[in-house]
């Protein structure tokens, strides 16, 4: 493998990986507090993106940005506040099943709404073109800020790849967030009493803290970091009704993986998932290139040749759900998990 | 004496006129309901929604005036590009009293239609129903799984890639090719029908990658994009199709990779926008039309862009009513069992000239052509998606180069 691929597969792979991080740290984030797992976390990704590409076509991509996350997040918080808590005496089956049930209302209300076609959400034009270009020439590795140069078109064997702009975005995005959501937990007054109300609510609401409040304020914060994500992975990827489908399995996976309630683990796992598929697609090797590479012979005729020919990167989109049932197998609190089952 | 016979003369006369006109118009009046099966809602929803559209207006303009005199009226079925949905539509459509069922998105979904149809008309004699297949490509359907009930209108794919091959072996720019489908039977026909009509025609040119990934799902093409790039590849050959194709392009444009794309539906919705800032290299797409077909081409896409401010590409809509309507002229009836034998083997006036309904295999023997993404001129003026860019010919393929044997062993009602 020559080293430019090694390198964009990497960088491909982080980008995917903290986009999935900042969706799965929200689900992981609510689950820890709550002890509710959001079915309909996905479906906040979902609204993000469409909210952001309404407000992109009135006032520009940036406020779009800046305006989505929250009104996600208010979103979040007024469904907390009038179903979810409701239903919260009634135990975490009951909890689990609204939010399922809001999953499939905003996913009508977004076809209702926006039209079931796919919408032609791009990027700012300040970021659209390439951030860099990684050069590989014959023997050596260059690396150039913006447009490839010259020498790509003109050199015989010169492999230029461009990053795009908006990915990096994304990715500076999310490592923003990590940061400022582990700043708000851990460096400031209402992070500790979350923090507190995580594992002793009945001492902190006896403090005198609002921990109905807490809640609330928990549920719309996590929504908000899911709105966020599907401002960024709207315009990178597609904005189209079947967008929360697309991410919510992966989603789970990451954070069964990680450790529910833990978001080191959201973030490695996440991580973690982004490289291994970037990587897997880009591998034609299979099971029987091993065997054949211990000595043993493997033709069309063995048994089982469709199973040992199957290559790495037809099955890179199911690798995360095989690492799922790995992890529940051998670890089922997951890898940095806090909490039993 | 006379009188009597004047007038038995007279009424006979008379009855034989009205029972020779009445047969000629035995289905003039009528109104023929015709499903359409195809993806409404889902990640393919935007071609689904524009072909509907399609249909409709096709019908709108053959209801003015065509040769067996009847309505034309489709009903809409989604189903959401599974074969089971399939299924469960066109049992909807024949409760309903359809009998003619029109598909194109997905041989997966065609296949099963086409095998449920087959059983149907066997059980049921007296309720056939017709399935005309307007896109779905996988040539199996007209081979191992051929039926008399089921009519291939679009070129399948051993077709497209006598084509594509005949125009890429002359091309010198074309060295590494790198092959990248959808996962089911269609993506894996492009591949194998590639690599076969290649090897023959010219073995040098070679496949540096064969990828195959799951339809629909995968919305960031860029790891595939980056292994293309370090297998060297020139030219990209891919049947994908919808966001499968906007996404591949999108991804190889962002990455700066270069290469040519020689696909088969760069023409359907979504594609276009994502290819109006350049794609790096050329795109060429191998099809049974193209922007600037003199006649019902030209007038329709125009007329079709001012009513709903879309383009008009399913092209075949044309072709499938014409058949239609002339086997039902010949036959002088709707019944699907009539309507079928006389479409079997017919000629018929397409919209780039004469086409045939071959009788061994049902499949439409038509012109293809290769064309090419390119910016509008005062001889190729449409504008796709509103981009100033259109498909201008590059090279025109007769029948007779992109026709290709059968092994259907049709079985043919009453025989």
């Amino acid at each position: 493998m020559d080293l430019s691929f090694f390198l964009i597969s990497l960088l491909n792979g982080l980008s995917a990986g903290l986009l999935l991080f900042m969706l799965a740290s929200g689900l992981t984030l609510i689950f820890s507090m709550m002890g509710v797992l959001n079915f309909a976390h996905a479906s906040f990704y979902m609204v993000g993106a469409y909210v952001a590409y309404t407000i992109t076509q009135v006032v520009g991509f940036w406020w779009g940005l800046l305006l989505a996350p929250p009104l996600v997040g208010l979103l979040g918080a007024a469904f907390e506040r009038f179903a979810l808590r409701r239903v919260h005496k009634f135990g975490h089956v009951p909890e689990l099943l609204i939010t399922f049930g809001l999953s499939y209302i905003i996913l009508e209300l977004v076809g209702l709404i926006w039209g079931r076609q796919a919408l032609n959400f791009l990027p700012p034009e300040a970021l659209r073109g390439p951030l860099f270009t990684i050069v590989e020439l014959p023997g050596s590795l260059g690396f150039e800020w913006g447009t490839p140069p010259d020498i790509c078109k003109t050199v015989a064997g010169a492999v230029c790849t461009q990053f795009p702009a908006f990915r990096a975005f994304g990715m500076a995005v999310a490592v923003l967030m990590l940061v400022a959501v582990w700043l708000l937990l851990t460096r400031t007054r209402i992070g500790l009493i979350i923090q507190a109300a995580l594992t002793h609510p009945d001492a902190v609401e006896s403090l005198g803290h609002n921990v109905p409040r807490v809640f609330m304020l928990v549920f719309g914060g996590g929504s908000a970091l899911a709105g966020l994500a599907g401002v960024i992975g709207g315009a990178l990827r597609v904005t189209e009704p079947s967008m929360a489908l697309a991410v919510g399995a992966v989603v789970f996976a990451v954070i069964v993986i990680g450790g529910m309630g833990s978001l080191k683990g959201a973030f490695v796992a996440s991580v973690g998932l982004g490289v291994i598929e970037s990587f897997a697609v880009g591998s034609d090797r299979s099971i029987a290139d091993g065997l054949m590479a211990v000595g043993m012979a493997v033709t069309p005729e063995t048994l089982g040749y469709a199973v040992w020919s199957v290559k790495v990167s037809q099955i890179a989109a199911i690798l995360p759900y095989l690492l799922l049932v790995l992890i529940l197998i051998f670890r089922p609190k997951g890898l940095f998990g806090t909490r039993e089952g | 004496m006379t009188l009597n016979r004047t007038w038995r003369t007279t009424a006979l006369a008379a009855a034989a006129i009205t029972a020779f006109c009445g047969a000629a118009l035995a289905q003039s009046g009528q109104t023929v309901k015709i499903a359409f099966i195809d993806p409404l809602s889902g990640p393919f929803a935007n071609i689904g929604q524009n072909q509907l559209k399609s249909w409709q207006f096709s019908a709108e303009q053959f209801n003015k005036k065509n040769a067996a005199g009847v309505k034309f009226e489709f009903v809409a079925f989604d189903n959401k590009a599974s074969p089971q949905e399939s299924l469960n539509n066109l049992k909807a459509a024949i409760d309903q009293g359809i009998r003619y069922v029109v598909q194109g998105n997905g041989s997966g979904a065609a296949a099963a239609i086409s095998d449920a149809v087959t059983k149907h008309n066997e059980r049921n004699p007296g309720k056939e129903v017709v399935y005309i297949n307007y896109a779905a490509v996988d040539p199996d359907l007209t081979n191992s799984k051929c039926s008399f009930w089921h009519f291939r209108i679009d070129a399948d794919t051993s077709m497209k890639m006598e084509a594509l091959t005949s125009y890429m072996k002359d091309q010198p720019t074309v060295k590494n090719v790198y092959l990248i489908n959808q996962n089911y039977s269609h993506g894996m026909q492009v591949s194998r029908y590639f690599k076969e009509t290649m090897a023959r025609k010219k073995p040098e040119v070679k496949i540096v990658g064969d990828d195959l990934h799951p339809l629909g799902q995968v919305k960031d093409f860029a790891p595939f994009v980056a292994k293309m790039k370090a297998a060297g590849a020139d030219s990209i050959v891919t049947g994908n199709w919808g966001q499968d194709l906007t996404l591949l392009i999108k991804a190889a444009k962002d990455a700066g990779l270069n290469a040519d794309f020689y696909t088969y539906y760069a023409v359907t919705g979504g594609v276009p926008t994502a290819m109006a800032a350049g794609v790096g290299g050329k795109v060429r797409v191998v099809a049974v039309g193209h922007n600037s077909i003199p006649g019902t081409v030209i007038k329709w896409q125009d007329e079709f862009k001012k009513k709903f401010n879309d383009d008009w590409y399913t092209l075949q809509t044309y072709n499938s009513i014409q058949m239609l309507s002339e086997g039902m002229a010949r036959a002088k009836s709707v019944d699907p069992v009539k309507v079928a034998t006389a479409m079997s083997g017919m000629k018929f006036m397409g919209f780039a000239g004469e086409v045939q309904m071959r009788k061994a295999d049902h499949q439409l023997q038509q012109p293809l052509f290769i064309t090419e993404w390119s910016k509008a001129n005062a001889k190729n003026p449409y504008s796709v998606e509103n981009t100033g860019f259109n498909f201008q010919e590059v090279k025109a393929i007769p029948a007779y180069v992109s026709s290709t044997p059968t092994s259907c062993q049709m079985k043919r009602p009453g025989a």
